[in-house]
């Protein structure tokens, strides 16, 4: 975008005035008034359309500011005073109610009359109907996480009429409702995204790739690649309560301590998704504010790969869950910014919380034991493989435990795992022996994280464990509903199963963690582990 | 007539190289460890939609016929997409290496500002303390790696005394980029009349240049010493000394002279590593650079992207050398006593 366009767009949606933080000669305090947040991130953004093939995760923060849904999920503080999302409220958006069938096939959704999008016109259930048929037609990751609300098909979707929406499913799910939360199922404006389609490109990917068409609370007013994006705020929202902060200015700062120095000496507000380090360092020095909320539903774990012997053998998984030094992990890997996974009393849990610890602690003796027991008292050699991508919690990590094995005889080398190949060779072809991995499932619900990681062939399953009784469970319990009868002891049982198997021992609970300067308010830590900025504010 | 065949016949040679580079790039992508289909299929794909991404992708051809597809966009100027931008390379590229050019350009004058008199001075007086001095800094500039000299530099001058600006790029956020001409932020500035954004570029720009141009010291220093103890020790200068001229004629026009051929040529391989060496600077100071691009394109194995970037380098290496060769003939003195 030339400078003279922009400043015209500016101006068209603002008026005069609020160009003023863009004069040039003002310092960079003076120009932040409270209605403007910068924001430094460390990962770059490749895409405004989160529907595109090939958009990267932290893409991800512009579909869930620019865009609405149907329905979202509530906040809840939590007793630390961190605010968080409520992953069992939820609460209208588009939709300003909604009905279930009584069979519980289908849900009818009626969509309020204060949805515009932002050129005025009014959302309607042809536009809910188009932007969920994309989803599903163009196939990736936005069709798999539609799949897992049991929406797979653009038949499922009937616009029945001006503003009356029905999703119907094949069979009841409690995972449909909580699946329309997501990022994934948003609203485009479908008659602005018609315009710019071709034969070649019917779903208009690549206007929408650049331009976004959404009636959320933001919109995107400049984006520069590999350098920010600047958010504006949609004064006509109407959806809730209207943001605080007019523009927001996310600049993409590669290197970790630049953006540490920055927040540091006041230039930026908001630093997202800082290395437990820095937090935990930020948080002590008092210069900064340091807020995060455990990751529901998602644990730091440790596979062991069922198909590679003696990891086929129970009596070793367990003398390794024995054998890891928990608390060293946690203060060396996460310094401290973790929810201990370890150190549970009873193999059968008598809550149904997840996660919860796992009834293993660090006990060398117990380990040899059960090593012994296993055949193996002079140990064996193994690989550890993990992620570099990811080092800074995986590196050392990894250290500890080769350090902890060595005591019980087992000698692992190192096997470090660039980026690029991680998905494949730990998740895709499953042939890491043992690994490190890092999970974490959108829908709150523990069935669900089973799903993804227990059941053989399936994505997260990177331990390659497979239990007919754990199949059985899961498929029984993935669409019931929390409160039917059986919910509660298949869950124990899930649970119980996990306990004594380990084909992943958990480490810990990571936390979400994001620096502010102390006048920011209002963060909320979010499953998808973006940033959503409508409720946030800057006194 | 001889010089304009002669620089025909160097075009003519480069020919070869680039053909080949085109070649071992498109081999060598492929070769790159990592499926880029199922990376781009997205974290929680299956097999079917990685299946439509591969055909999607044009992977599913063999390769010489992928070959041919690219040499055919090629012709036609289409380096092709970059997946994971979802742009035209061309235009990635054409919008990011004026500042990694920029940038480079910036260090490397600095450099030769430092160290060229400091190599001369050093050479003039041998054992002394200058002579010392110049070999400390050298020796630690080339020592220090650049990721470390950027932070310290950010440390010193942004966090404790607070006179850099922030390290945020090319531009701080207050200010936007000049209407592009060369697409040289300072440049384009000036030729916008535009005083304010003009010291606002330079200011963002001091720091990333020297932590390149420090790097760049050691090799110019040597080379401008070691040239200039040879050119010294000649008998031309001693002609002159005999002879009565001046002591500041007799270095810079005898001596420096015809030292300055291997400082030049010193010069274009600088100049060819200190891109390469961008990388880290830019990833300290954010700059939105060509080798930050390259990086991100390997780590998601972006075919386009890649072979893109490998290309422009190898282009430009043709080109510096080129340019180099065509000054060498330039100021070489003993061509202006042919003629």
């Amino acid at each position: 975008m030339k400078r003279r366009d922009f400043f015209k767009t500016g101006s068209a949606a603002l008026g005069g005035a609020a160009l003023l933080p863009f004069l040039r000669a003002l310092p960079a305090s003076a120009a932040a008034g409270s209605d403007t947040l910068v924001v430094v991130i460390g990962d770059t953004i490749n895409s405004l359309d989160l529907h595109r093939s090939g958009t990267n995760r932290p893409s991800y923060q512009v579909a869930v500011n620019v865009y609405d849904r149907l329905v979202r999920f509530g906040t809840k503080t939590l007793e630390d005073g961190t605010l968080s999302y409520d992953s069992t409220v939820i609460e209208p958006e588009i939709a300003e109610s909604w009905e279930v069938s009584e069979d519980g096939k289908s849900i009818t959704f009626k969509i309020s009359p204060k949805a515009k999008f932002w050129d005025g016109t009014p959302v309607t259930a042809e536009d809910v109907k188009w932007s969920f048929d994309r989803a599903v037609t163009l196939g990736g990751f936005p069709l798999v996480q539609m799949s897992a609300g049991s929406m797979s098909k653009p038949e499922q979707f009937v616009a029945v009429d001006e503003t009356t929406f029905r999703v119907d499913l094949p069979a009841p799910s409690k995972l449909a409702l909580p699946d329309l939360a997501v990022p994934v199922p948003l609203v485009i404006n479908s008659k602005v995204a018609k315009e710019h389609a071709t034969e070649d490109d019917p779903w208009a990917t690549e206007y929408l790739h650049e331009n976004p068409a959404g009636s959320g609370p933001f919109k995107i007013t400049r984006w520069d690649a590999g350098q920010q994006f600047v958010y504006e705020r949609n004064d006509d929202w109407e959806l809730g309560e209207l943001p605080a902060l007019k523009r927001v200015i996310v600049r993409e700062v590669p290197s970790a301590a630049t953006r540490r120095a920055l927040l540091e000496r006041g230039d930026v507000d908001f630093y997202m998704d800082v290395p437990a380090k820095d937090a935990k360092e930020l948080g002590e020095s008092g210069k900064a504010k340091v807020q995060g909320a455990p990751v529901d539903n998602c644990l730091h774990v440790l596979g062991l790969n069922v198909k590679y012997a003696p990891f086929d053998n129970k009596l070793v998984r367990q003398a390794i869950a024995y054998a890891l030094p928990y608390e060293d992990i946690l203060a060396a890997g996460a310094y401290g910014r973790g929810k201990p996974m370890w150190g549970g009393t009873e193999m059968s849990p008598s809550t149904i919380e997840w996660p919860q610890p796992f009834p293993y602690a660090t006990d060398l003796e117990k380990a040899k034991a059960l090593m012994a027991e296993a055949g193996f008292e002079d140990g064996f050699e193994t690989t550890l493989s993990y992620n570099l991508g990811l080092a800074d919690w995986m590196e050392p990590t990894a250290l500890l435990i080769q350090e902890a094995l060595g005591k019980i005889g087992i000698t692992a080398t190192l096997d470090k795992i660039p980026g690029a190949n991680w998905r494949t060779a730990a998740l895709v072809e499953k042939r890491l022996p043992m690994h490190l991995e890092n999970f974490g499932g959108w829908l709150n619900y523990p069935d669900y994280y089973f799903y993804w990681a227990y059941i053989e062939g399936h994505l997260f399953n990177s331990s390659n464990y497979t239990n007919p009784e754990m199949d059985t469970l899961v498929d029984e319990t993935l669409t019931m509903e929390t409160d039917d009868p059986a919910y509660a002891p298949n869950i124990t049982r899930m649970m119980e199963i996990a306990f004594e198997d380990v084909p992943r021992i958990p480490l810990y609970q990571p936390y979400l963690d994001a620096a502010m300067k102390p006048e920011v308010d209002g963060y909320v830590s979010w499953f998808h582990r973006q940033l959503a900025l409508s409720n946030m504010s800057k006194g | 007539m001889e010089k304009l065949s002669r620089i025909g016949g160097r075009i003519l040679q480069a020919i070869p190289p680039v053909f080949g580079v085109i070649v071992i790039t498109f081999l060598l992508t492929r070769a790159l460890p990592g499926d880029p289909a199922v990376f781009f299929a997205g974290l929680m794909a299956d097999d079917d939609t990685i299946a439509q991404v591969r055909a999607e992708l044009g992977l599913d051809h063999p390769l010489p016929v992928q070959f041919l597809f690219y040499i055919r966009d090629l012709v036609q100027g289409d380096l092709g997409n970059s997946l994971s931008t979802g742009r035209p390379v061309l235009e990635e590229l054409a919008t990011r290496l004026p500042a990694s050019l920029e940038l480079t350009f910036a260090g490397l004058l600095f450099a030769m500002a430092v160290a060229i008199p400091l190599g001369v001075l050093a050479a003039t007086r041998p054992g002394s303390w200058i002579d010392h001095l110049c070999r400390v800094l050298v020796t630690a500039g080339v020592s220090l790696p650049t990721f470390f000299t950027g932070l310290f530099l950010i440390y010193i001058f942004y966090y404790i005394l607070g006179w850099a600006p922030s390290p945020l790029g090319r531009l701080d956020f207050l200010y936007l980029s000049p209407p592009q001409v060369t697409g040289f932020y300072t440049i384009d500035a000036l030729l916008a009349g535009d005083w304010e954004v003009f010291w606002a570029a330079l200011r963002q720009m001091v720091l990333p240049a020297v932590t390149l141009g420090l790097f760049a010291l050691a090799p110019i220093a040597r080379m401008t010493r070691a040239a200039m103890l040879s050119a010294l020790s000649g008998d031309y200068v001693r002609t002159a000394r005999a002879n009565g001229l001046r002591s500041g004629r007799v270095l810079w026009v005898y001596a420096f002279r015809n030292a300055a051929l291997p400082v030049l040529t010193t010069l274009g391989m600088v100049f060819s590593f200190l891109l390469g060496a961008n990388v880290l600077v830019e990833k300290v100071f954010s700059w939105p650079g060509i080798g930050s691009y390259a990086i991100g394109a390997l780590v998601a194995s972006d075919y386009a992207a890649v072979q893109g970037f490998v290309l422009c380098m190898a282009l430009l290496f043709v080109v510096v050398n080129l340019f180099i060769d065509v000054i060498l003939t330039l100021i070489d003195p003993r061509v202006g006593l042919e003629s």
